[in-house]
């Protein structure tokens, strides 16, 4: 936990986010309304023994009293997808609609992307980019378990994308889901703090930053690309947001509303300040609703 | 007639009349395969083309791209065709089939869950021998859980083997 002390001056009552970040997640599931529907994946559960609870904040993320959620008729009818609960968060900041044409650039294993398409009816063309085959692969079992339809599904660097492969000039949406140090996953991954460092995230973000540029050169005017991650580091969230914005006139960071505790993005950290407008995002840490931590920026364009 | 170019993704000529590709099937002959084997409304692939990238692996996508697309994956893979008895996926009946009427077998939850482990099973079956879609009653409906193949009086599970589960 050392490497999350430089945070103290940011959060408060640290003694509970540390106390939080100690402690395993909840079993969360989200159901998949492209096969399956809130009630009768509820009603599977039930019908087994496995206790649901739902979550306020969205009608299709649920607790169940489960280790493994993956052995159940639910997970099998492709009714409900293990997700953590945070990492539910992007896709409706985003909220694409039918039909639009939408780019995850990295969208392995799928989580998110399926949750896309899900908003999406199942209709229009998400594309699922990711520049790990090996990933890819998990992410094309999601996608079929789920019955996802409208998806393509690609394997290249996000920061060289050719959209005119899946016959795409600019895309309506797009979902950045940076590769991160991923610091706020420490819920589950014990490990996830050993590589953690304000170096590696500095390393990352320009990576990260490259990533954003690409996005945002293929949205078309009037359109929405989301930014996140699943670290705490100001040098991985604000400060590549900061970075992007300055470089397009027309970008903005815009308020979004969810129901979840939060704290406003940062508009200063280790001497450097960032646009007034990055107040606009949101960071979710582990004790104020019991997730993983999270960050995400809505910008339009 | 050229060859199916297994490196990219083109799409089905509407009607064998339009074919351009050897051994290709039609987009009117799969959705006639898909309404007259399991008696599912025709309306539910409107706005759907399909797709042939490996030989004979058909997928349905609600879009209409200007082909070829080269990408790893385009909609779903629903059906393997090119063979003497055209074969469903398990992706493909559990999103189509939802309401099918026809060639369905609904088994109890100990014959249910026997399917889903991958299990042979003996099955008293009156109807068609061949693919057949395998389902139960859960949560207030009955639903498509995979294919099996129906032939001397055994239903063969058609489960892949990394959606096979044992509860």
């Amino acid at each position: 936990m050392e490497a999350l002390r430089r945070y103290e001056s940011i959060i408060d009552d640290f003694e509970a986010f540390l106390d939080a970040c100690e402690r395993p997640l909840p079993t969360v599931v989200r159901v998949n309304g492209i096969t399956g529907s809130v009630e009768r994946a509820v009603e599977a559960f039930e019908a087994d023994g496995v206790a649901v609870t739902r979550r306020d904040w969205s009608d299709r993320v649920l607790e169940v009293d489960t280790e493994k959620p993956g052995n159940t008729w639910p997970y099998v009818h492709g009714w409900v997808h293990g997700q953590e609960e945070v990492s539910a968060i992007p896709a409706c900041v985003l909220d694409p609609q039918p039909g639009d044409a939408v780019w995850d650039t990295c969208a392995a294993p799928g989580s998110k992307a399926t949750q896309l398409a899900d908003l999406m009816d199942d209709t229009g063309l998400l594309v699922a980019n990711d520049d790990n085959l090996g990933r890819l692969s998990a992410l094309r079992g999601n996608a079929d378990r789920l019955g996802v339809t409208c998806a393509a599904v690609t394997n290249a660097d996000a920061r060289r994308f050719d959209p005119s492969v899946v016959d795409v000039e600019q895309f309506d949406r797009v979902l950045v889901d940076a590769p991160c140090t991923c610091e706020g996953t420490i819920r589950k991954n014990l490990d996830a703090l050993d590589e953690a460092s304000p170096s590696a995230s500095r390393n990352l973000a320009r990576l990260q930053a490259d990533i954003l540029r690409r996005a945002v050169e293929l949205t078309r005017e009037g359109g929405t690309v989301v930014y996140s991650t699943c670290t705490f580091a100001p040098e991985e969230n604000e400060a590549v947001v900061d970075g992007v914005l300055g470089e397009f006139d027309a970008l903005s960071v815009e308020p979004y509303d969810i129901a979840l505790d939060h704290d406003d993005g940062l508009t200063e950290w280790d001497g450097e300040s960032y646009d007034e407008s990055l107040a606009n995002a949101k960071r979710f840490y582990p004790h104020q609703n019991d997730t993983g931590g999270f960050f995400a920026a809505k910008l339009t364009l | 007639m050229r060859d199916n170019d297994s490196t990219q993704f083109d799409r089905l000529p509407e009607t064998g009349a339009d074919r351009e590709v050897e051994g290709r099937p039609s987009r009117k002959a799969v959705v006639e395969w898909w309404t007259d084997r399991f008696g599912v409304e025709p309306s539910i692939f409107d706005g759907y083309t399909f797709w042939e990238k490996g030989a004979g692996r058909v997928w349905a996508l609600p879009a209409n791209p200007d082909p070829p697309i080269p990408v790893e994956a385009l909609g779903l893979n629903v059906l393997r065709t090119r063979q003497e008895h055209w074969k469903p996926t398990t992706a493909g009946v559990q999103r189509f089939c939802q309401e099918a009427t026809r060639n369905v077998v609904e088994l109890d939850r100990e014959k249910a869950e026997r399917f889903l482990a991958g299990e042979d099973q003996d099955l008293d079956w009156e109807g068609d021998w061949g693919y057949l879609v395998a389902a139960h009653d859960i949560a207030g409906g009955v639903e498509p859980i995979g294919v099996g193949l129906f032939t001397y009086g055994s239903l063969q599970s058609m489960v892949p083997k990394g959606r096979r589960r044992e509860f």
